[in-house]
């Protein structure tokens, strides 16, 4: 039994108070200028960051903007900077943290107002734009047995299909700094998940004219970010490796 | 004015309201899908541990087949489910998942040879055979008799609702995402839209549509601890609700699910008993054998959720400043199963206990997880009262669980349901009664009145706070209507419930006055309509003085066939009353092809039906006859009770199996 299974079991200690500094700014609201609002709370055994946020909404400040739905690292909605790092909020446990911690909204994503941003929106037009589905003619015959798939690439395509397009990759890209189209960690995985599937009748050519070029993999740095903040410990850095260099193979022949 | 028309309007942007997008958009029909959130992080994702299918590729699934789930989802309902339903469902359950095969899921599939596994504590080898080899494979769950749940390791509703976005965005369909319905459009017992109001921007907009499909998802919410996530607040079911001509049915049948975490309520899969976990006390004991020596930790959710209540009371509970608590144990399933199967129980484990699950055991109590009921269907999933709305998923009561889901039968029913639903719903917007006879003043008038309602919350003066009347709602639901049910609590809670309703009339949004992207604003009309579902519950279990599936009574333990084999039916007639009207629609015995019968769960204590023996003994002649005459099952199933001209043509045909070929092959 660990500290805080404990924790739950036992009677309680003095708690801890912390201060949770929230960056705020409504973009619906005529002449609202950004600041830092300031929360001091109890700390209760267990506490999330969807706990304090919601207790600061309920007690402090019912206007306090910020995106929960599952609550349990699993639908993303929840990604912002947590003493700047992009993370899930919904399953950051305050007892992890100093005291004092500071909250920002999910950087480079459309801002509806103080910690809720629109990655949504950002994801549907990456999904589009990389046509992220099974692209095949074959029409399938629900009554019939399905197509055998070998157990371990079934594994394989889900490992890469865990992906939550919760944003934390693309709030922790450098290369998306500098270049705004740039599909991010978040794209090449996707591309390199059906790239896997056998499902997917695409080939390195096509998936070439996706990602291809400087905003695709070739734009990446390498400075790998995302995977040092992916909260579902996706491969990353060992697949957009791969990717480039089946994309290098492609360009290379295209020169011939 | 503003105003958007199209041919079918969704409401919700789950697996069911995506599915029933794409039928109706397949069949050459405008739709527009509106979702409170981006679809990819609805509800539907935290679906864990599988989809039934009957397709009977492991060996532990051999000689599965519809009539086997067939039986199993009746037994689980309790006898409250409709039969021709559940044969519809049964029948499209395996075409539902071979199209999210080719759509894209990754399905664990069966490898041949031997494996190890965990079956009831102890280490057994199942040997798969060659011929299944790279097919679906299968995980045990409760209340099954065969492996019949598919799965992708722990994620399945992830990796379906991804598909079926996916499915969505190659179809271009319009997705207009932080929408919300906030009342229907609707005149002449005919539905033409709703109101929906922009999340983003406070903007109110009527969309008009020749149908209208509610697939928001259960009502969760409504309790203090839940497994569902927190925008399940029973919305759809309240819009309908509040049109006073839509119908809600079996409200009072929630499902509570054994193992969810405590104290936040966040679920471990019944994949996690499915493949071989135990529930412990707090000495340590495996208590369930001494309960259900049949079936153990796999019966059916509600007998495992009521002898964990049980055992808890009777002493056996872990002691938490939360309250008691129970064990689940998985370490016996050994690190390499968890890491792979159920990986996200573990990072579940990890991020909200600070526990390695392959080391240590889980706290787990049941928790407040499915609502079976929903607004009320006929098969088609139209509501049976207000033509052209029409409702799919959680959001239903169609209704295929009655008053217990069996683990694994909604992700399915989901995509069944809209495979389905969205073929009915072409043929009513291709036939001439679908005609838009709306006037424009109708629709005026109703976005006059909700933005009345909007301006009157944030207006008010030295009214009620929203959160105090939320929370008093969320623990009358939690201590009185909850597993186990008496009349004197559930009257306190109706009367309760009452109060708070009129109290809510007078709610003001403090402290934060915009009418754009405001939490408090929408968290007072929520409240406003969760706490009419939440009386429907509790008036609903008030009223139905037996014990069914997940309706437990103590003061009425027996299922009594006798006065109650049928469905609650809610209706709010007027929208100032503190109460709704309440009626019955029979489930009839004659047409049954499974008449009612014991459950195998503890001691029989049913009270039959005065038709049942008669039905029984007609079933069993006719099944005798048939099968003498050297009819198959699926025929001799057709003259028990004929079904399949319910359904669309295209997904009538029978389903190949390795044990059941088709001629040809391939």
């Amino acid at each position: 039994m660990n500290a805080l299974t404990k924790g739950l079991m036992m009677k309680d200690k003095a708690a801890r108070k912390i201060k949770i500094n929230i960056l705020r700014f409504d973009p619906n609201i005529p002449n609202d200028r950004p600041r830092i609002d300031m929360f001091e709370l109890e700390e209760a055994p267990g506490m999330t960051l969807f706990i304090a946020l919601n207790d600061i909404r309920e007690h402090h400040d019912a206007s306090l903007k910020f995106d929960f739905v599952c609550r349990a690292g699993i639908c993303g909605s929840c990604s912002m900077l947590i003493n700047g790092r992009p993370g899930l909020a919904c399953r950051t446990l305050t007892s992890t943290m100093e005291p004092e911690i500071m909250l920002a909204p999910l950087p480079l994503f459309e801002l509806i107002g103080d910690l809720s941003v629109y990655t949504g929106n950002w994801m549907r037009g990456l999904n589009e734009r990389l046509e992220t589905w099974i692209h095949t003619q074959e029409e399938v015959d629900v009554e019939r047995l399905e197509e055998r798939m070998e157990p371990e690439l079934a594994e394989e395509i889900y490992e890469l299909d865990r992906c939550i397009e919760c944003g934390c990759c693309v709030a922790g890209c450098g290369t998306i700094q500098m270049r705004e189209e740039f599909v991010g960690a978040v794209g090449l995985n996707k591309i390199a998940r059906y790239r896997l599937d056998p499902r997917d009748k695409r080939d390195d050519d096509d998936y070439y004219e996706l990602v291809g070029d400087e905003d695709g993999v070739f734009g990446c740095m390498t400075l790998l970010g995302c995977e040092d903040v992916c909260p579902k410990e996706l491969p990353l850095q060992s697949k957009i490796a791969y990717l480039r260099r089946k994309m290098v193979e492609v360009g290379l022949n295209k020169k011939d | 004015m503003k105003v958007t028309y199209t041919d079918v309007l969704v409401i919700g942007g789950g697996l069911a309201g995506l599915r029933t997008a794409t039928g109706v958009k397949e069949r050459g029909h405008d739709v527009i899908l509106l979702t409170l959130v981006p679809p990819k992080r609805s509800h539907s994702a935290a679906a864990q541990g599988g989809m039934q299918a009957s397709l009977g590729n492991s060996v532990m699934g051999r000689g599965d087949n519809e009539d086997v789930h067939f039986e199993d989802t009746i037994k689980g309902s309790d006898w409250g489910a409709d039969q021709k339903v559940a044969r519809m469902f049964v029948n499209t359950a395996p075409k539902a998942i071979r199209e999210l095969a080719a759509w894209g899921v990754p399905w664990n599939r069966v490898k041949k040879g031997g494996r190890q596994a965990i079956i009831n504590a102890e280490k057994v080898t199942i040997t798969e055979e060659e011929d299944a080899h790279g097919l679906i494979t299968a995980r045990d769950f409760g209340g099954t008799k065969k492996w019949r749940t598919c799965y992708t390791s722990d994620g399945t509703g992830h990796s379906m609702l991804y598909a079926v976005d996916n499915k969505v965005h190659e179809q271009g369909i319009e997705v207009r995402e932080r929408m919300e319905a906030i009342a229907l459009i609707h005149e002449n017992d005919r539905c033409y839209g709703a109101v929906v109001r922009n999340l983003m921007t406070g903007e109110l907009v009527a969309y008009i549509a020749k149908a209208t499909t509610i697939a928001t998802g259960g009502y969760g919410r409504i309790y203090s601890v839940s497994t569902n996530a927190v925008i399940c607040q029973g919305t759809g079911q309240a819009i309908a609700l509040e049109t006073g001509v839509a119908t809600l049915g079996n409200m009072e049948a929630i499902q509570f699910h054994p193992t969810a975490i405590v104290p936040v309520g966040i679920l471990t899969t019944e994949g996690c008993r499915g493949d071989g976990g135990v529930l412990r006390d707090v000495d340590g004991y495996r208590f369930m054998p001494d309960y259900e020596p049949e079936k153990k930790e796999l019966a059916s959710r509600d007998v495992v959720s009521r002898r964990m209540t049980e055992h808890m009371r009777k002493g056996k509970g872990v002691p938490s400043r939360y309250g008691d608590h129970l064990w689940l144990d998985i370490t016996i399933l050994g690190r390499k199963h968890i890491e792979k199967n159920l990986r996200e129980v573990k990072e579940i484990c990890e991020n909200f206990l600070g526990i390695d699950p392959a080391e240590e055991w889980i706290p787990v109590r049941p928790t407040q997880h499915y609502s079976m009921g929903g607004i009320r269907t006929d098969h088609r999933g139209e509501s049976q009262t207000l033509k052209g709305l029409y409702s799919v998923g959680e959001a239903a009561c169609w209704d295929l669980h009655g008053f217990n889901r069996l683990g694994g039968n909604s992700v399915s029913e989901t995509v069944v349901a809209g495979m389905l639903v969205s073929e009915y719903i072409s043929d009513f917007c291709e036939s001439e009664e679908s005609a838009i006879n709306v006037s424009t003043s109708v629709i005026e008038a109703a976005l006059k009145c909700e933005q009345d309602k909007l301006d009157r919350l944030i207006n008010n003066k030295d009214g009620e706070d929203t959160y105090v009347l939320r929370r008093a709602m969320e623990k009358i639901m939690m201590e009185k209507v909850g597993i186990f049910r008496n009349g004197k609590d559930l009257k306190e809670a109706v009367d309760e419930l009452e109060q708070l309703i009129f109290r809510s009339h007078n709610i003001e949004v403090t402290r934060s006055k915009s009418l754009a992207a405001n939490p408090a604003l929408v968290n007072a009309y929520r409240t406003q309509m969760m706490l009419k579902v939440a009386l429907t519950v509790a008036y609903g279990a008030l009223l139905r003085t037996e014990s069914r599936g997940a309706h437990s009574r103590e003061d009425f333990p027996e299922r009594n066939d006798k006065e109650w084999l049928n469905r609650t039916i809610m209706r709010w007639k007027d929208p100032d009353m503190t109460m709704p009207t309440v009626s019955y629609e029979d489930i009839e015995v004659e047409e049954m092809e499974l008449p009612p019968g014991f459950r195998g769960y503890g001691k029989d204590m049913t009270i039959h039906h005065p038709k049942t023996e008669e039905r029984q003994a007609m079933v069993d002649t006719m099944r005798l006859q048939t099968e003498e005459e050297g009819l198959d099952r699926i025929e001799v199933q057709r003259t028990l009770m004929p079904y399949s001209e319910l359904l669309p043509e295209k997904y009538q045909g029978r389903n190949e199996r390795l044990d059941e070929r088709f001629d040809d092959e391939r």
